[in-house]
């Protein structure tokens, strides 16, 4: 078999991923499209461990480590999403800004002091703007404590 | 350098075959690829949620057969076990606890689409250019197979025993990372969601301790 079928094929699926994850909005369809980059990374190194006629077969091994790898992240990164679910009631990765700096923020003042109090209040919780929800992070603050 | 000058050197001499005539593993290949390429374009671009995971079983499904026409079948067989079997059905799994919508949402995608879109589309010309630039004379032998699950499993508990243990010892530290993320939120939206939240509170850090 020509070697450029399966690596073209992998280049593809890769910039296909790429597009999903720069262009969805939902973080579990983000997580889909990182799949389909890891999946195009394994199809390479199946692909070359073939050609390469590999003694130790460490493409192989390597693609099976890879899968094991993915299938932790998808777990460890679904906890995170439904994690951010529950606290927020949503799951669109470009409503989570509270670390980044606006460019029209103007003052700035009022933002930078909320969202750092916040974060002080509860480092596991950041940034939930309204005061009785800051004043209820304090309280768990202080039953955690 | 001097590897591919080796690799040229013994594989274009063990498989003379022309560019453009294609043999049967060839053909069923680039058909195979195809039906994968279309699944995940579609996986990235529909706006039904739910369609997505069900696109992504049809893109991995035929990279399985990739890897089978690639000779690699234990790896093939992983693939269908874990990313069709397990992998999906987790993503499954979140789709319905974020309480995604069924029908089709126009917010799927964000507001940096076209940007995204070039990237995706600069990235895809650099890379198959490189890529089939390089690899242009290169031929896989697969005449004797390469990947049998008898080789594999020789080869993966003889030389490669640390890294599967290490391997294992990161699966496990997975489970715990997902157990208490979980825990912890479904504790606190317990003391969010109770009216005696204090009390609430003071039991389940009892129950933690």
């Amino acid at each position: 078999m020509h070697l450029a079928y399966p690596a073209v094929l992998a280049v593809l699926l890769f910039c296909v991923g790429l597009y999903g994850v720069l262009a969805r909005r939902n973080a579990i369809l983000v997580l889909m499209s990182v799949e389909l980059m890891l999946n195009a990374v394994n199809l390479n190194l199946v692909a070359f461990d073939v050609w390469l006629r590999d003694a130790l077969h460490a493409g192989q091994a390597l693609t099976l480590f890879t899968i094991a790898i993915a299938a932790a992240e998808i777990g460890i990164g679904l906890a995170i999403v439904l994690a951010v679910y529950r606290n927020r009631g949503t799951s669109a990765v470009d409503d989570l800004r509270d670390t980044a700096e606006l460019p029209d923020d103007g003052g700035d003042g009022d933002g930078g002091t909320d969202s750092e109090g916040a974060a002080a209040d509860e480092p596991d919780e950041p940034g939930k703007p309204d005061g009785p929800a800051a004043g209820k992070a304090s309280q768990k603050a202080e039953a955690t404590a | 350098m001097t590897l591919a000058a080796a690799g040229h050197g013994t594989l274009a001499a063990a498989a003379p075959q022309g560019f453009l005539s294609p043999t049967g593993v060839e053909i069923a290949f680039v058909l195979v690829g195809l039906v994968t390429l279309g699944a995940a374009v579609v996986t990235v671009t529909t706006r039904q949620l739910v369609h997505a995971a069900l696109w992504l079983v049809v893109a991995l499904g035929g990279l399985a057969v990739e890897y089978l026409l690639l000779t690699a079948e234990f790896i093939a067989w992983v693939q269908v076990l874990i990313y069709v079997g397990s992998v999906v059905v987790l993503l499954l799994f979140g789709l319905m606890l974020t309480r995604a919508p069924i029908g089709r949402s126009p917010d799927a995608d964000s507001g940096n689409r076209p940007v995204a879109l070039a990237v995706a589309l600069a990235a895809a010309g650099a890379l198959v250019w490189v890529v089939a630039d390089a690899f242009r004379t290169q031929w896989i032998d697969l005449d004797k197979p390469q990947g049998t699950t008898d080789v594999t499993g020789s080869i993966l508990f003889r030389h490669w025993v640390l890294p599967f243990e290490a391997l294992s010892v990161l699966l496990l530290a997975a489970l715990v990372g997902a157990i208490v993320l979980s825990r912890r939120n479904a504790a606190r939206s317990d003391r969010d969601g109770a009216p005696g939240g204090r009390t609430g509170a003071g039991d389940s850090d009892k129950e933690q301790r």
